[in-house]
């Protein structure tokens, strides 16, 4: 099963790049003061 | 405000285009889907020609249903909801209009090429090494159009639904490079990289992960825009929408050994396919839940909506494939499914109840819309296609569920003295009337995708193709440094 060497590091890569993408996302304040983000798409079109 | 930005319009032409041909290759895939269907009940329905045979034609069907009808719809709403929610315009629009005609070109050389025989021979995955080219370009054309409009945006927050888009298009071009890792033999012949049980290994890495991010996750950022506009009510919760889409991305990437069990693959990493799969039931009611709930309060609008009823039922569907799902990965439960009837019977129910329903409830909200009209030119017409559709889909997943399970049992049945109970043969005939239920089933789903084409077409006759400015930003949620 050579090829888990291929799928699980990139499996880990992947995962690290996940948690890049929530980091940024938390540190950013994506997350600050969401309920309302759920209503606004309705009043924008 | 600037004036520049009041007069600027959202890219929609290629909006447009992409969901008109949604429609077109929904009728095409699915029409062919029907005739392999009858194939499977009267095999002399092939006339002999070996480009109607079953083995070139089911390739035809799937990729035409996912990619054809399921990629336009997903890049077509990606692209609207996309800018709505980020309030500006396409990123690169000229790329953009490359991405349609590039897809446009995969899909005719995917028409062309499978009849006639050329195949990698990787579900999901059947296009030869040139086209494999053509799709990474345009992929990678879709991601920097899509990417870049969400890195333009004019609002700070990043809404939910682009997040499931841009997980499944990073998601997909990962995929699809890894699995279509070829050495080519000639302008239409290649051998794939890995040999033996690797490549079973990465062909259902990349094809369970194909139903994860294409027809999961893409689709699901349809359901979080579409859903709230047209119940008129936000997301039940923001935060849990949030929650199931991190859950979903982390949790999805090893669910593919379920597709081995029994098989070479080592009996560990098969136990790994299965405790993932099972563990993927958590996020997905999660969001199904959410959904469904965004309704609350509203429920008498499904009694009179007929494209509300389209999205709710279609996360019902949802919500039954991603419970069967996990169940028929428990390796005692896939030794009665594994190669049955009741598989093709999970993945239409999934195929059709989900997928589809989520996107004709979504091509119906956008398309008066993008044609300056209020709502479809016949709404009695949606109601129609919603119930033959739904009617359809039951008789098609009860009849290989029965099916399924009474295949499992046959070839099972062991006599006192240790022979098989009943030859292959036998298990064939007996599945004869589920597979002329089935036929029926599939016939009332593409009637339905008749009556929406003729609708569509209608609605399109009557309006015109419109530019929407776009509004000014709003202050509360305007981008600041």
């Amino acid at each position: 099963m050579d090829i888990l060497f291929l799928l699980i590091p990139l499996s880990v890569a992947l995962v690290l790049l996940i948690l890049g993408g929530l980091w940024w996302a938390i540190y950013q304040g994506q997350f600050e003061g969401i309920e309302q983000e759920g209503e606004r798409i309705l009043h924008n079109d | 405000m600037k004036s520049s930005e009041l007069s600027a319009d959202y890219s929609d032409k290629v909006v447009r285009q992409f969901s008109l041909m949604a429609v077109v290759w929904g009728v095409v895939g699915m029409l062919v889907g029907v005739i392999i269907a009858a194939q499977l009940a009267w095999p002399e329905l092939n006339f002999g020609i070996p480009w109607l045979s079953y083995g070139r034609l089911r390739p035809l069907h799937t990729n035409a249903v996912i990619f054809a009808f399921g990629g336009c719809a997903l890049i077509g709403t990606s692209y609207y909801v996309v800018q709505r929610t980020c309030q500006t315009k396409l990123f690169m629009p000229k790329l953009a209009a490359f991405t349609f005609w590039g897809w446009q070109l995969v899909i005719l050389s995917a028409v062309v090429s499978l009849p006639l025989g050329y195949t990698s021979g990787k579900e999901y995955a059947e296009l030869e090494w040139p086209i494999d080219i053509l799709i990474t370009l345009v992929w990678v054309a879709y991601a920097i159009v899509f990417f870049g409009t969400v890195g333009t945006r004019k609002v700070r927050h990043i809404y939910v639904a682009n997040w499931f888009y841009g997980g499944f298009i990073l998601a997909v071009a990962l995929l699809h490079v890894v699995n279509s890792a070829a050495i080519p033999a000639g302008w239409m012949k290649s051998y794939s990289a890995y040999a033996g049980v690797q490549d079973a290994m990465v062909q259902w890495w990349y094809g369970h992960n194909a139903v994860g991010f294409f027809l999961t996750a893409g689709f699901l950022g349809m359901m979080y825009y579409f859903i709230p506009k047209q119940a008129g009510r936000p997301v039940y919760s923001y935060r849990l929408s949030i929650v199931h889409f991190w859950a979903l991305i982390f949790t999805y990437m090893w669910a593919g050994p379920h597709h081995l069990h029994y098989t070479a693959l080592p009996n560990w990493t098969q136990s790994l396919g299965m405790a993932f799969s099972m563990i993927l039931l958590a996020p997905s009611w999660g969001g199904m839940i959410n959904g469904i709930m965004t309704l609350s309060g509203a429920w008498h609008k499904l009694r009179t909506d007929p494209i509300l009823r389209f999205l709710i039922v279609s996360l019902s569907f949802y919500g039954m494939s991603t419970f069967e799902g996990p169940m028929m990965s428990i390796k005692t439960v896939n030794a009665l499914s594994h190669y049955t009837d009741w598989t093709v019977g999970h993945v239409h129910s999934g195929a059709l109840g989900w997928v589809g329903l989520i996107t004709m409830g979504s091509l119906y909200y956008l398309i008066p819309r993008l044609f300056g009209q209020k709502k479809m030119y016949s709404v009695p017409a949606i109601e129609l296609h919603f119930w033959i559709a739904t009617i359809g889909i039951v008789l098609y997943i009860s009849a290989m569920w029965i099916a399924g399970v009474m295949q499992g049992l046959m070839w099972r049945g062991i006599n006192a003295d240790g022979t098989l109970t009943y030859t292959f043969v036998e298990s064939v005939k007996a599945t004869y009337p589920f597979y002329v239920v089935r036929l029926l089933g599939g016939l009332m789903y593409l009637g339905g995708m008749l009556v929406m084409a003729w609708n569509t077409w209608m609605t399109v006759a009557k309006g015109r193709a419109v530019s929407t400015p776009i509004p000014a930003v709003q202050h509360h949620g305007a981008a600041h440094a």
